[in-house]
């Protein structure tokens, strides 16, 4: 497989770290106080996930390359990527 | 059912072996059925067995999408140990290892159960005091362990390179003797056979499209060959389970995730126990057929593909040559990919879900083939009880909320690291 990454191009599978779904911090806007969300938010954020077959907004860094995270769309059936990456 | 032995060999070489009966029915399904097992694989066709053997449930349907053990059944490395650390998982796999021991004369089937040991190498001295915790802890639970010298290592394994040059030099082992290997498919067809016999119906190519539910219980399943109603319903279904509790309306702790696995050609027997390397990520044993059977980690990003990059086979190789130098002039035979559920702390999950008589047995990471006994056992006990079985009941779903975590290797809430 190669990574459409935003400031190198198509490079191989193995320069990159999987950085997982790109899931929304709960209480983004409180950063230092977990309590402004509800526990049940926080344990769907650290450990429940879509897992879709089929198009997944997740994260990678290209760590031996420009050492640049990046969000990109990829189908998980085929690994076709479906969006440009964005940094 | 005809049972296997030397006389209906012997009976049956008198006609040329050509009236052999077909060792399962192939029946169209009924339009209801007290349970319905989603998945036929080893986790799903065990399950039956078990709730028509120890439960006297026998009006059971096991609904497999495609073929029989077409998945991760029939895509794993066949490895069986349960050499484990935490409790929680050392009794689970230990129970699992103690069924494997007898289950060929418990199904009538030759699953070709080798217990040929099970050895962990270790490459530096942070290795050997894990290996010592490990093997302790074993002990402590009621597993067997010993731990090996280089010399020990040695005598086993001829062909490891224990030289100082090795590009990881070897410091000593772990043996669990009465680990080793089964035959996957076998497996599969073992216990898909006797459950037939048992009167549990087989519907191949029949998947499972929608769940049918009335408020807030389960009341059947929508397949590719219509509607089936059903009291309870049990997923069985290795890496789709997100897909199938996406149905439910469930989101799960766990990720879909790729992991591959090769054989060499064919050689002359080298090797005759499993071994393992944790530092260099890879393991390998010699089938019955001569072929070198390696894997290595997952690839680590999300897939329901069942293939993966070929960097990961390039690492499991060169790990495996570094180990074994003698196969660095072989060929790869065949590589292939199968999707297993990681979930969030590396440990399975087999639990009631929140909608009534609804079952899900899921999570496995790397360790579902060598659970089958044991996960069928405990999955048919929930199903027909609403109770967890007394060796899994560690394994829930609510210990992602109240942090009664399985972190076996302490890597956190990351799936692909597990």
């Amino acid at each position: 497989m190669r990574i459409p990454c935003p400031c190198c191009g198509l490079r191989a599978m193995a320069e990159f770290t999987y950085g997982g779904a790109d899931v929304t911090r709960p209480a983004a806007a409180l950063p230092l106080d977990p309590s402004a969300a509800p526990d049940a938010d926080w344990n769907d954020y650290v450990y429940r996930r879509d897992n879709p077959a089929g198009p997944h907004r997740e994260l990678w860094f290209h760590a031996a390359g420009c050492r640049r995270w990046f969000a990109v769309t990829r189908d998980t059936r085929t690994n076709a990527f479906l969006s440009e990456a964005v940094a | 059912m005809m049972p296997y032995s030397v006389f209906a060999l012997a009976r049956q070489a008198l006609t040329g072996h050509r009236s052999w009966p077909a060792a399962w029915r192939d029946p169209a399904p009924r339009a209801r059925y007290q349970v319905i097992v989603i998945g036929g694989g080893g986790h799903g066709l065990a399950t039956a067995y078990y709730l028509a053997k120890t439960y006297g449930i026998t009006d059971v349907a096991v609904l497999e999408k495609a073929w029989l053990g077409g998945g991760n059944t029939g895509r794993n490395t066949a490895i069986v140990r349960s050499n484990y650390l935490l409790t929680a998982n050392s009794r689970f796999y230990e129970h699992a290892l103690k069924l494997w021991e007898g289950l060929s004369a418990d199904l009538n089937f030759n699953v070709m159960f080798s217990q040929r040991g099970m050895v962990n190498i270790a490459h530096s001295n942070a290795e050997i005091s894990a290996l010592h915790r490990r093997g302790n802890a074993m002990r402590l639970n009621g597993v067997d362990a010993e731990l090996l010298s280089r010399d020990d290592l040695g005598r086993l394994m001829p062909g490891l390179d224990l030289s100082a040059a090795a590009r990881f030099p070897i410091l000593g082992g772990l043996i669990q003797k009465r680990g080793g290997t089964a035959r996957h498919d076998a497996v599969a067809w073992g216990y898909a056979r006797a459950a037939d016999a048992r009167g549990v119906d087989i519907i191949q190519n029949c998947e499972v499209t929608g769940l049918r539910r009335d408020g807030d219980r389960v009341i059947g399943v929508e397949t590719t060959r219509g509607p089936i109603a059903a009291d309870k319903v049990a997923i069985c279904v290795a890496g789709d389970s997100g897909r199938l509790a996406a149905m439910a309306g469930l989101r799960l702790p766990m990720e879909s995730h790729v992991l591959q696995a090769l054989v060499s050609e064919p050689v002359k027997p080298m090797l005759d126990v499993v071994a393992v390397s944790g530092a260099l990520h890879v393991y390998i044993n010699q089938s019955d057929k001569g072929e070198l059977v390696m894997g290595g980690d997952i690839d680590g990003c999300n897939s329901y593909a069942q293939r993966g990059d070929p960097h990961v086979l390039d690492h499991v190789v060169e790990s495996a040559a570094a180990l074994f130098p003698a196969i660095r002039r072989l060929r790869m035979m065949r590589s292939w990919g199968g999707t297993v559920d990681m979930s969030m702390d590396g440990s399975p999950i087999i639990t009631r879900l929140p909608l009534a008589g609804l079952y899900l047995n899921g999570g496995w990471c790397y360790g579902g083939f060598k659970g089958t006994p044991a996960a069928g056992t405990a999955m048919a006990h929930l199903v027909a009880t609403d109770r967890p079985h007394p060796v899994a009941d560690r394994f829930t779903l609510d210990r992602f909320d109240t942090g009664d975590l399985l972190d076996e290797r302490g890597s956190g809430s990351s799936p692909w690291m597990h």
